[in-house]
């Protein structure tokens, strides 16, 4: 285990060393962000009703900060492109040979580049909650605050394993990338990033429910505003840690075929 | 047969301008359809993904439509409209432009921008327009083909006059996304890791496909005279839209373009003063 830790601790100093990358990434996301909020609040003062779907202005608002939030915490961001570039360069070559897993060894850089990330985008992003800070509510209550927690860490692993097997196509494929933005727009939209997703039409929300999409973003924020208690967070839960589990055998069985198939090119 | 005579020899300069200029990059183009035919899966899986991202799009609107009527003035065809011109100004820009102005920290970094400075052509020229990306002119088609089908919902009958002022509008406004990017790009001069600030581009094409009435204060002004986002693709689609409540907007585009690119020639001739190359 101390080995990984390690791992951890190299991955953090190399992120840092692209602080500005990060810096530059955090404050040029919010322009889009932003836009969304000055269309959303044009639509909202454009209606007769003050709601859409079960969100007021106010509560619109502070799903889109909490979206920001989650994502930082939890977005897969390079590592998907590194995992595969490692296994088209032959580097994977010595996680053969050496005593160190590579699943558990990307892991912790992943788990190191969101730390690194969370360090430098901390402050615009507390900023940027502050600015909009009377639309920014806390959690019901501290049980509410737990659960969202477990369930951003579990978002954080899905993400990864999901990126992690996707990946993994580079020991069949020439160029990942495309696929790569294929899921990536899917996600996009059906993970709640572009619009909470309980304002769709209800058979469009209950197909959703049955893919792992809305536990890469959109569960973990209902959680947090309350959307969801009781029993159904619990089960909510249960789902979202089995599609972890799934996600993570298909990475340990993508990487296990990969591997017979590698034949070490340049390695 | 008589080519070397002295009067020909004395017209060859003038000549040579732009005749050479179109048959380097007849050349050039050349070369594009030989690379991408070499991977052709991977051609039409990048055309998938920016079909799959404009879809994307639409269907945030539709959407955003199920539970409003308008953005301001902007109905849900009208959007539409929009997204599709701001999709078709982007194309083209990709077409010719993009690839080479995310190369340029490459060719920066790797020190082959030497050889390309020392060939006999305006350098400026043989950076920007060095590969061409066939797939978008397929992907500018289809954001045409959907900006018909949104005309055809709207019942719009634009004039010819219309007609000419959006494709002009358009190319003002794919000069804008030309300038801004290759000003961009060239920081690379200046740190080695520039592609972090080219990505960040892409979060300005989002803002050029929203309707520019929903923005107010700072970020109006800001993105309307300083960047001009909220100017590429709406302008030119309140002209052929009939929706054009202020005629000196249309004059806005054509000037704020052309200070696009005169800013971006002068960030471009600053870099070249300080470049070292990286290979000597």
């Amino acid at each position: 285990m101390k080995k990984y830790w390690h791992v951890l601790g190299i991955g953090i100093q190399n992120n840092l060393t692209y602080r500005f990358n990060f810096l530059a990434r955090t404050l040029f996301g919010f322009i889009p962000l932003l836009a969304m909020l000055y269309v959303w609040r044009a639509i909202y003062a454009g209606k007769a009703g003050a709601t859409v779907g079960p969100y007021s202005l106010a509560e619109m608002i502070s799903y889109y900060l909490l979206v920001t939030v989650v994502d930082a915490l939890t977005a897969v961001n390079e590592d998907d492109w590194q995992i595969a570039s490692d296994i088209k360069d032959g580097n994977i070559s010595q996680f053969l040979i050496k005593p160190i897993a590579y699943l558990p060894y990307r892991l912790f850089l992943f788990i190191a580049g969101r730390l690194s990330y969370l360090a430098v985008a901390a402050i615009p992003v507390a900023l940027f909650v502050l600015a909009f800070r009377k639309y920014f509510v806390l959690p019901p209550d501290w049980l509410t605050l737990g659960c969202f927690l477990v369930a951003a860490a579990l978002t954080a692993l899905l993400q990864f394993f999901i990126s992690y097997t996707m990946a993994m196509l580079a020991f069949w494929v020439l160029e990942v990338s495309t696929f790569i933005f294929i899921l990536f727009a899917f996600e996009y939209i059906a993970s709640g990033h572009m619009f909470p997703l309980d304002i769709l039409p209800a058979s469009l929300q209950r197909v959703l429910s049955f893919t792992p999409f809305p536990y890469q973003l959109y569960f973990p924020v209902s959680v947090y505003l309350g959307k969801i208690s009781g029993s159904e967070l619990a089960r909510g839960l249960v789902i979202q840690f089995g599609w972890v589990l799934v996600a993570w055998g298909a990475a340990q069985l993508a990487w296990r075929r990969g591997i017979r198939k590698y034949s070490a090119v340049g390695g | 047969m008589n080519m070397d005579t002295p009067t020909n020899l004395q017209n060859r300069p003038q000549r040579s301008g732009l005749g050479r200029y179109w048959r380097i990059y007849t050349a050039l183009w050349k070369n594009s359809v030989t690379r991408e035919m070499g991977f052709k899966t991977n051609f039409l899986m990048w055309i998938l993904v920016e079909v799959l991202w404009f879809a994307l799009q639409l269907s945030f609107v539709g959407v955003l439509y199920l539970h409003t009527d308008a953005i301001g003035t902007w109905t849900k065809w009208q959007v539409v409209f929009l997204i599709g011109a701001s999709h078709f100004i982007q194309q083209i820009f990709q077409a010719f432009f993009l690839v080479n102005c995310t190369n340029l920290s490459e060719l920066v970094r790797n020190g082959k921008l030497d050889f390309l400075l020392m060939l006999p052509v305006n350098s400026r020229f043989v950076v920007s327009l060095r590969q061409v990306d066939l797939g978008a002119f397929v992907n500018a088609a289809w954001a045409v083909a959907v900006m018909v089908y949104a005309g055809s919902r709207l019942g719009m009958e634009p004039s010819l006059l219309q007609l000419l002022g959006f494709s002009v509008l358009c190319l003002a406004g794919a000069l804008v996304h030309y300038s801004l990017m290759f000003l961009l790009a060239t920081i690379s001069f200046w740190t080695v890791r520039a592609q972090g600030i080219v990505w960040g581009y892409y979060n300005l094409f989002q803002i050029a496909r929203m309707p520019d009435e929903a923005f107010t204060g700072a970020f109006r002004i800001v993105f309307t005279f300083a960047i001009p986002m909220l100017l590429v693709s709406n302008v030119p689609v309140r002209v052929v839209t009939g929706k054009l409540e202020e005629p000196w907007l249309v004059l806005l585009v054509l000037v704020m373009s052309a200070v696009c690119v005169g800013v971006s020639e002068w960030g471009w001739r600053t870099s070249l003063k300080h470049y070292t190359s990286a290979s000597s």
